[in-house]
């Protein structure tokens, strides 16, 4: 699979401060990429760059192999900020319409598209109901349409999933699943380190306008992991000692251990077969996504840029 | 283009489609016009049928007070003493008596006459019967003088009046100056109106977009730019519009008056043809002033005038409506942040509107040549002098440096204005000073 998008040493300045400060990473067609980060950490701008909404100080922009030229490829792009809204007082099948036909699609098209989206999504009796008369979640998914009915390439949703119900989280989910199989890329971008985890196959994770992190999100795990492995055993426990590891939490029938420098898991299981433990389980502890960002993001000084840039 | 059309298209359509605007567009004239029927309406009606009583004991008047053939007021003449009359004005015989003493000298006017009603008169009544009463008495002491009417006509002012020509020879008649005057002042502020109501509705579209947070979404498939002028030709097209159906309307409701009210058009008609009585001599005086403005009216340019204010209309509404915009871009859910950034916008207006109102008097001051040339003010000032004509209100070097300083005009706020809500657009939650839109506006970004 080739990049759909090649970022290289992309920066952008406002005044203060730099909002994205050389950052470079590639994402292939078809993986669904997630974009992590505190508030503040440059994601919405690097997000416009992307979206050709703002245009970069320096640095280059490929799309799909040739630089990046927003006058046409957005037709390719499909883009839900964060900041997202709706006409309330225009009809959901005319908006739908007139945001189908600035991407491009004709009229014919542009209905036929809705037509389908309404379908799958059961949306058809919404037609000519007014914005303003649609809940959170519900316009929330005539948005996702309006984003991914003209087939873009690149689908780039911020915090997709921020007030919907589980229910419609999950539809829109497979959704995303979908789009990916049949070779959109998603970029994905959020909070929710839990969805990451979940959906995500590469993310990279921006602070201060940087990249600190880039990975998927199993290379990201192995890397942060701290050679914790979770023992769960039959009998009474008895007093465990050994240069192997050191016990860091001990219950009843549990044990968490910390690997030595210099030893593996299969020491471990060695010493406790030895020492007649029944082990009902015995698995790894590998850092979630979430204990990662916080690991990275604590102690810079992420919160006050955050609130400079509001 | 293709965007910047797919724009002014949906803020065309969104507005036309709301009930507000057809109440405003259709009803609005027809509720001014129906205020003017009633008033007409109102004016026809009062006064018919008010029988008035007219005892002529010195035998001034021949059993007839003048040759008016109306139902409005009927004078009846009887032979009675102030107490019979009284008693008859009681009894509702009557509505008035006019009671002529004997011995009623024409010079002198004395002894008094006297006028008795049963209740007070109104407004038009009253002065239909004293103008009939007092053309009735200026006539028998004419006649008592020995002057006829055909001397009386011959010695009033319009027949000899003085010849007013301005240098290049053209007549330059007082009922000229005077519709110059009111046509330049109508057209004046109808463009100052329109720039306060579209901008506004281009600013509040603006802040629409911004508040419901749809900007971003649709400026990632169209450049702000382009969304800016959609937004503003969409908005401009609403406008013209309206201006075509209330101009349709309201001509078109002018011929319903005849059909409403025949009196009236009756009136008009039979006005100008009355013969030989004095009472006749002030309405041929009414139709010639009415003449009079028929040929001022003729003598004025009306293509010009429409042509130079569908120029200035169009012209004054793209450069002040890109100004607009770049304040809704700057405002945040606040609507009361707009009222303090309006303000160094809505002072050129107000300022235009003051020399206008100098200039339509005398369109060749040092103040109204500067305001017409000058690109905030000129849609509004240009239109008093334009009325005048060329060249007696504005050169034709003056009218195109103005048409020209126009269009640059709008090319430079558009400019900046393009800057400011490019960037003002997507800010959100911060209350937007003017050295900040002067920064997005003239700093590279």
């Amino acid at each position: 699979m080739h990049n759909i998008l090649e970022l290289k040493n992309l920066q952008k300045h406002y005044a203060t401060q730099k909002a994205v400060d050389d950052v470079s990473f590639s994402i292939k067609q078809g993986s669904i990429f997630g974009l992590l980060g505190p508030n503040g950490a440059g994601k919405t701008t690097l997000l416009r760059m992307i979206t050709g909404i703002f245009y970069p100080d320096s640095g280059d922009l490929l799309f799909d192999g040739k630089p990046f030229d927003p006058q046409n490829d957005f037709v390719h792009i499909g883009y839900m900020p964060e900041e997202r809204g709706l006409y309330k007082k225009m009809k959901i099948g005319e908006q739908a319409m007139y945001l189908a036909q600035l991407k491009g699609l004709s009229k014919s098209e542009s209905l036929e598209k809705i037509k389908y989206w309404f379908k799958k999504f059961e949306m058809e009796s919404w037609w000519n109901k007014k914005v303003e008369d649609l809940s959170k979640g519900m316009s929330q998914k005539l948005q996702f349409v309006t984003t991914v009915l003209h087939e873009p390439k690149l689908i780039i949703l911020d915090e997709p999933f921020s007030g919907l119900d589980p229910l419609n989280a999950n539809l829109i989910k497979d959704e995303i699943y979908g789009l990916a199989q049949r070779g959109s890329t998603i970029i994905f971008s959020t909070h929710r380190m839990e969805q990451v985890e979940e959906i995500c196959d590469h993310i990279i994770l921006m602070n201060l306008g940087k990249k600190i992190l880039d990975g998927t999100v199993t290379d990201v795990k192995q890397q942060f992991k701290e050679n914790k492995f979770n023992v769960q055993f039959k009998g009474q426990p008895t007093a465990l000692v050994s240069p192997i590891f050191t016990i860091e939490h001990q219950e009843k029938q549990q044990l968490i251990v910390k690997i030595n420098e210099g030893y593996t898991s299969n020491h471990v299981l060695n010493y406790l077969l030895q020492q007649d433990v029944l082990i009902e389980r015995f698995n790894e502890i590998l850092p979630s996504l979430n204990d990662i960002f916080i690991h990275l993001v604590e102690g810079s000084k992420a919160t006050t840029r955050a609130f400079q840039n509001n | 283009m293709n965007k910047i059309f797919l724009v002014a298209s949906r803020e065309f359509k969104t507005r036309v489609q709301k009930k507000t605007f057809l109440l405003s567009t259709i009803g609005l004239p027809i509720l001014i016009f129906g205020f003017y029927a009633l008033m007409i309406y109102f004016q026809v009606k009062t006064t018919d049928n008010f029988k008035v009583a007219v005892s002529d004991q010195s035998k001034l008047f021949n059993e007839k007070i003048d040759d008016k053939k109306s139902t409005e007021v009927i004078f009846s003449f009887i032979d009675a003493d102030t107490a019979s009359l009284n008693k008859k004005l009681n009894n509702q015989e009557y509505d008035a008596y006019l009671f002529i003493p004997n011995g009623y000298n024409l010079q002198s006017g004395e002894p008094q006459i006297a006028f008795k009603s049963s209740k007070a008169l109104g407004l038009m009544t009253r002065e239909k019967i004293e103008n009939r009463i007092s053309n009735a008495l200026e006539e028998k002491k004419l006649l008592a003088l020995n002057i006829s009417k055909g001397q009386l006509d011959s010695a009033r002012l319009e027949n000899n009046a003085i010849n007013f020509t301005t240098n290049d020879g053209k007549k330059d008649n007082e009922t000229k100056v005077g519709i110059s005057y009111a046509v330049g002042m109508i057209a004046g502020f109808l463009i100052y109106i329109i720039l306060f109501v579209y901008g506004t509705m281009v600013m509040r579209g603006v802040m629409e977009e911004k508040v419901s947070r749809i900007a971003e979404v649709i400026v990632s498939s169209v450049k702000p730019f382009e969304l800016m002028l959609g937004k503003i030709f969409g908005i401009g097209a609403v406008g013209l519009i309206q201006f075509i159906i209330w101009i349709v309307l309201v001509f078109g409701l002018q011929f319903l008056i005849p059909v409403l009210f025949p009196d009236v058009a009756a009136q008009m008609q039979s006005a100008p043809i009355q013969p030989g009585a004095m009472g006749a001599a002030t309405a041929v005086k009414e139709s010639g002033a009415l003449q009079g403005i028929m040929a001022g009216l003729a003598e004025i340019n009306f293509t010009l005038i429409i042509g130079c204010f569908v120029f200035y209309f169009l012209g004054g509404y793209f450069m002040y409506a890109a100004l607009f915009a770049a304040v809704g871009s700057a405002v945040n859910e606040d609507p009361q942040d707009a009222q303090s950034l309006l303000l160094p916008i809505m002072m050129p207006i107000i300022f235009a509107m003051v020399i206008m109102t100098k200039a339509v008097n005398d369109p060749n001051s040092t103040l109204a040549i500067f305001g017409s040339l000058f690109p905030l003010t000129s849609p509004i000032v240009m239109m008093a002098r334009v009325a005048h004509g060329v060249p007696d209100g504005v050169t034709v070097v003056q009218l195109i440096a103005s048409m020209a300083l126009l269009v640059l005009g709008f090319l430079g706020t558009t400019w900046v204005a393009a800057k400011i809500y490019r960037t003002g657009i997507l800010m959100y939650g911060k209350k937007v000073t003017w050295k900040e839109m002067w920064k997005w506006a003239f700093k590279n970004n």
